[in-house]
């Protein structure tokens, strides 16, 4: 009797860890499949620039892509997320489509803002870019500001550490705090504004700058997804509970160039970045027929929404229309 | 008889009555301060919750305001002096004017910004500017300027109720203290006003001959105009008339191309330096719709800051006799 008590309870116990393990190993192969599509985007992105296939420039997000994920795992349908000049895995991590995207790189009429943004300016739902940094900042708080007048919903922002030379993001801050608006910053700190180290942007710290308007800030290694996806869920629950504002402070690193081929970083100094690379920290944990079956997936998934938006009309000046009627 | 300032304070309170999406935000607005000028006066007792008063941090405010607006509030920010409007300008030329256009038409940005504009008052280079013409011609923004004789309500309720794109509206300082003068009133003048949410006023001496010269002005520069055509007519016997637009940008030729038309004699006047200004924007774009001028002429500031000192304020900004010797000079 004692015995087949404990061959049950032995049973039970392999099956509920056969479960845990089955949507652990779930969960990590939804977080590889996410920031896969990123990183194979915006490689194929900046692959594809000197081929001549897309207008003006690029920001990639090569590096990042855990932050996206991981933060934007806790947006719900009234949430607005509002991103900078490096949006494209925030868009991607939103639910964007990715052949849309694609095709506005490329100008094409399916473009999700019909080839008039660009790379940076990007609007698609409850989703918002631009390329000034800085002014984003506002433009989210004010948009926090409407959410808790209705009553429903917060915002997301994301900035990099270069947009704190921008005194608006200060004011903004103040403001932010001072009327308990529902809005969380997202600090990348990729550890270079353009092509100037921190060290020689920014003196104090990210911390103690939100600190100064008494903003929580959470800081987070920007590499290890679930880490971020925990804090961050811990500060969107506080930010809808209580009204005010919150920051996760990421560390991270870009692989790629600012934008498309300026890069003067010593290129050990990637590599040793390369050891902490997000996806790499998932994919050694998956098993390996499931990595090569999403690899495939989603290798198929990124080409073919090129080969689409490649194949799409260039925009047509005839749809171009007059920001505003002349008369009202 | 409601003076400019009164007629802009009671449509503030009428907008936030009628919509619960109008909110103001602004720099010491509350009561009993009122903001800078007044215009604002009661409206945080009328609404609390719908009066905010902002630290001095213009870019932050602006920029709220459009992310406010993007979401469907209808916010008036209130700069406390024009002046302040470059500390907004990036929030104005590349958020707020770009953001309709930018997403392919998928969002509205219904903000306005009123700001006094102006000197005449001794303030000096940074509090006296009429910065606007910076802001003519951002494509997606529209400019709108107050004058006593178009009903200054209407104008703002048509900005804050009606346009669903930003509004810069530029109320200058010596505006708020003139009584209303609109067509029930236009005492010696005759004033007709067009149709439409910013009407064009088209003003002229009563019982007078045709007039040969059309004078355009905007603003506060429409009551030195009237002063000058006063004058005009019954000192030289000299008649002109004049055209004063509301909306100052985008431009709209066609609302005055038929009464420069008719005279074939232009003379624009305005506060700003003339260089690359209003006028020459006005004088270009009749010339483009068709006008052919006999003369035409510009009345302006002179291209440099405005002085504190009252006789060398008065020497730099345009006076009634100015406008009274350029218009002679067309004849």
């Amino acid at each position: 009797m004692f015995l087949l008590a404990t061959v049950v309870n032995f049973w039970h116990l392999m099956r509920s860890d056969d479960a845990r393990r089955r949507v652990f190993v779930s969960q990590l192969a939804d977080d590889y499949r996410e920031m896969l599509r990123i990183r194979r985007f915006e490689e194929t992105v900046l692959a594809s620039f000197s081929r001549g296939m897309f207008f003006g420039t690029t920001h990639t997000y090569l590096g990042q892509e855990a932050i996206a994920v991981g933060v934007l795992h806790h947006v719900t349908v009234d949430d607005i997320v509002v991103s900078n000049h490096r949006c494209h895995g925030h868009f991607l991590a939103y639910g964007g489509p990715m052949h849309a995207l694609a095709a506005e790189l490329m100008g094409r009429t399916t473009g999700v803002c019909g080839g008039r943004g660009g790379s940076q300016h990007v609007k698609w739902k409850s989703f918002f870019s631009s390329g000034i940094l800085g002014g984003t900042i506002p433009l989210g708080t004010g948009m926090a500001f409407a959410r808790k007048v209705k009553g429903k919903g917060m915002v997301f922002t994301f900035l990099g550490d270069g947009a704190f030379g921008e005194g608006v993001v200060y004011e903004t801050l103040n403001m932010a705090s001072l009327w308990g608006l529902p809005i969380l910053f997202i600090v990348e700190n990729n550890q270079y504004a353009q092509t100037t180290p921190i060290g020689q942007h920014m003196v104090g710290g990210l911390r103690e700058r939100f600190a100064a308007f008494s903003i929580d800030a959470e800081q987070v290694d920007g590499s290890n997804l679930q880490q971020v996806r925990r804090v961050s869920g811990q500060l969107t629950k506080s930010i809808r509970k209580t009204s005010r504002p919150a920051a996760l402070i990421c560390s991270t690193y870009r692989f790629g160039p600012h934008s498309k081929g300026d890069d003067l970083r010593d290129p050990e100094e990637i590599d040793r970045h390369r050891k902490n690379d997000p996806l790499q920290l998932v994919r050694t944990k998956l098993p390996h027929e499931l990595v090569n079956t999403l690899e495939e997936e989603i290798d198929e998934e990124v080409q073919r929404a090129f080969r689409q938006a490649e194949a799409d009309p260039l925009a047509d000046p005839a749809a171009l229309t007059p920001p505003l009627e002349r008369t009202l | 008889m409601t003076t400019v300032l009164e007629a802009i304070n009671e449509a503030l309170h009428s907008c936030m009555a009628e919509s619960e999406d109008v909110f103001v935000l602004g720099e010491d607005i509350l009561d009993p301060y009122g903001g800078a000028f007044k215009v604002s006066r009661g409206l945080s007792t009328s609404y609390p919750d719908r009066v905010i008063a902002t630290p001095i941090s213009e870019a932050g405010f602006i920029g709220i305001g459009v992310g406010m607006a993007v979401q469907g509030l209808r916010p008036i920010v209130e700069i406390m002096f024009g002046d302040f409007l470059t500390l907004g300008a990036d929030q104005l030329i590349n958020y707020a004017a770009k953001m309709r256009w930018m997403s392919a038409d998928q969002v509205r940005v219904p903000l306005v910004v009123r700001t006094p504009m102006g000197g005449r008052r001794g303030y000096g280079p940074t509090h006296s500017q009429s910065l606007e013409k910076h802001f003519m011609g951002a494509p997606g923004l529209r400019v709108v300027a107050l004058n006593h004789c178009v009903p200054p309500a209407d104008v703002v309720r048509s900005a804050v109720l009606y346009d669903d794109d930003p509004v810069l509206l530029v109320e200058h300082k010596l505006l708020y203290g003139l009584d209303v003068r609109d067509e029930a009133d236009a005492g010696e003048f005759i004033c007709k006003t067009s149709d439409g949410h910013y009407p064009v006023a088209h003003i002229s001496l009563a019982d007078a001959p045709k007039p040969i010269i059309t004078i355009a002005a905007y603003g506060y520069a429409l009551h030195l105009a009237m002063e000058a055509v006063r004058r005009l007519g019954y000192e030289y016997e000299v008649f002109a008339d004049i055209i004063a637009p509301t909306q100052l940008s985008p431009a709209q030729p066609a609302l005055l191309a038929g009464h420069v038309q008719a005279t074939g004699r232009l003379l624009t006047v305005e506060e700003a330096p003339g260089e690359f200004g209003w006028g020459s924007e006005l004088i270009a774009s009749l010339a483009l719709s068709g006008v052919t001028y006999r003369r035409v002429s510009r009345v302006s500031a002179e291209d440099m800051p405005i002085p504190a000192s009252g006789p060398l304020e008065g020497a730099v900004l345009p006076q009634v006799e100015d406008i009274v010797q350029a218009a002679l000079a067309l004849m």
